[in-house]
């Protein structure tokens, strides 16, 4: 914690859950979907469901899949810039089992036929956690440079990645591991202090038993 | 220099003094070596955080600002013209705080941009306090943007001791904290000793004690627009009575640990479930209907 988590962030009113972090999530989905956005459904779960019209929840989702900071003052007018900008999304209050009561699952299809599904809460004071990225139980609150490396679960995997990682100076301040079964698809979610170059990913999908690599920097 | 902790206010007020500096310096210093940049750039960033708290202000007293789900907006404009036309019973500067932090909070309620402090909820207090110093009381732009890092150490004492959250800790969290922030920037600002700005940030806390996060339709409008005009109030009255030379008998970071266990001990309706308060009222029923249609309030979360 430091002085600017109290006097800060700077950003779009009216509430740093409903409305800052509802934009962080929106932008997680836009990174990781690592093009424009033609097309959005978003499903809100609880408080979100319940209250996203008055808190302006709608407006910064969508603010932030257009690739918009929760301090960006266009983030009023977003649904209009959306329009323009050529993105059709819709909202679906529901029920997700299980979820943070500041819950929004935001499906993403880009220009080029790309789709994404990002999960994420709103934990309070503008901070997010992502929890599914793809239905794959992952964990990161976009204040990093975060790898998602989905990989086979096998002996000396997660080693791989992380001497990789290692070799290139950066440091690993959180790391969660998830798998569907012993032996079958894993993520390995890696938060590092500092940043990387994209490039890492390719290097990294080179190494054994890896099916994709994706980096997201601090949002 | 050694790290602080801000663990307590005492340790702050005790390193502050021993180095005879204001908090505020001590802070900076510190800030900048914790987050290895130059105390120059953090510096800059506050400027920037303190020139968003006055467009925040200006924009928030415009007549025809509304929120975005029409419940509330206007009342600092009318603040405004009172305090400029009439007689304000407790004098011009109080009266313009108290418009500044119903315009800042009304401008958040709006979508306007704004520096929460320490949320979005409680976010007019701070900057009512200091833009009233920087444009009644004259105090100069550099001091203003010191006092800024005394208000957020406070905060961060706060936060580690108990928290600031409604939803955690009730209004008294997010309201009161933003008050006892205020009121140490203010004393500081005034030109208080560092155990001054400790005594108001004592009274100032101690004063909301118990009071409850009881959302509207679970907006950040009704109360929570007026209690920033209040929690203002509340940090002036503080500091003043700190700067006359008045003590709290219960030290800060003991008012705080109550504060946590006030708030532990606080009904879930009244820790911003929009379930009990004022949002359980007739009206603030009513008004939840009008806002969202006919989901009643007990089935928010």
């Amino acid at each position: 914690m430091n002085v600017f988590d109290i006097v800060g962030p700077v950003m779009i009113g009216p509430s740093s859950s409903h409305t800052a972090g509802a934009a962080r999530i929106g932008r997680v989905a836009y990174k990781l979907l690592g093009e424009e956005a033609v097309k959005a459904q978003i499903l809100l779960h609880g408080s979100f469901a319940k209250t996203y019209r008055g808190h302006g929840t709608d407006k910064a989702l969508v603010a932030g899949i257009l690739g918009m900071k929760p301090d960006d003052a266009r983030l009023r007018q977003s649904f209009q810039l959306a329009q323009q900008a050529g993105l059709q999304f819709s909202f679906t209050p529901t029920h997700l089992e299980g979820a943070h009561p500041n819950t929004a699952r935001i499906q993403l299809t880009g220009a080029s036929g790309n789709q994404i599904s990002v999960q994420g809460a709103s934990v309070g004071g503008g901070n997010i956690l992502i929890t599914q990225v793809n239905g794959m139980p992952v964990e990161l609150t976009g204040q990093y440079t975060t790898l998602i490396v989905l990989h086979r679960d096998a002996p000396g995997t997660i080693a791989a990645v992380t001497e990789y990682v290692g070799r290139l100076g950066a440091n690993i301040c959180n790391f969660r591991l998830a798998r569907e079964k012993k032996g079958g698809t894993a993520v390995m979610t890696i938060e590092l202090d500092g940043g990387l170059d994209p490039a890492v990913n390719r290097e990294i999908r080179k190494l054994p038993n890896i099916i994709g690599s994706t980096m997201l920097e601090p949002v | 220099m050694q790290q602080l902790s801000y663990a307590t206010i005492a340790g702050l007020v005790q390193a502050a003094e021993k180095a005879g500096v204001p908090l505020s310096h001590l802070v900076l210093a510190d800030q900048a070596q914790q987050l290895e940049r130059t105390p120059q750039s953090l510096w800059e960033q506050m400027d920037q955080s303190l020139a968003v708290m006055e467009e925040s202000a200006q924009m928030g007293m415009r007549p025809d600002i509304r929120s975005t789900s029409g419940l509330t907006g206007g009342d600092a404009a009318r603040m405004q013209a009172y305090a400029k036309g009439g007689s304000p019973l407790a004098g011009g500067p109080f009266a313009r705080a108290v418009a500044r932090a119903l315009a800042v909070s009304e401008y958040n309620a709006a979508m306007g941009r704004i520096v929460a402090a320490p949320t979005a909820g409680s976010c007019g207090i701070l900057p009512a306090a200091v833009l009233t110093m920087l444009q009644d009381r004259g105090a100069s732009r550099e001091a203003c943007i010191y006092s800024l890092f005394t208000a957020a150490a406070v905060g961060m004492v706060i936060a580690q001791n108990a928290c600031i959250a409604g939803a955690q800790g009730g209004c008294q969290a997010e309201c009161g904290s933003a008050a006892a922030m205020a009121a140490a920037a203010l004393v500081e600002l005034a030109g208080g000793t560092p155990d001054q700005c400790a005594q108001a940030v004592a009274i100032a806390l101690k004063n909301v004690l118990g009071l409850v996060c009881d959302p509207v339709a679970g907006l950040v409008e009704i109360p929570c627009i007026k209690r920033n005009a209040s929690g203002v109030a509340g940090a002036f009255t503080a500091a003043d009575m700190a700067l006359a030379g008045i003590k709290s008998a219960i030290p800060a970071d003991e008012v705080i640990l109550a504060m946590k266990w006030v708030g532990d001990a606080m009904p879930a309706a009244l820790r911003e479930t929009a379930e009990g308060g004022l949002a359980a009222t007739p009206t603030g029923r009513r008004l939840h209907r009008q806002v969202f249609g006919d989901q009643p309030a007990g089935e928010m979360l």
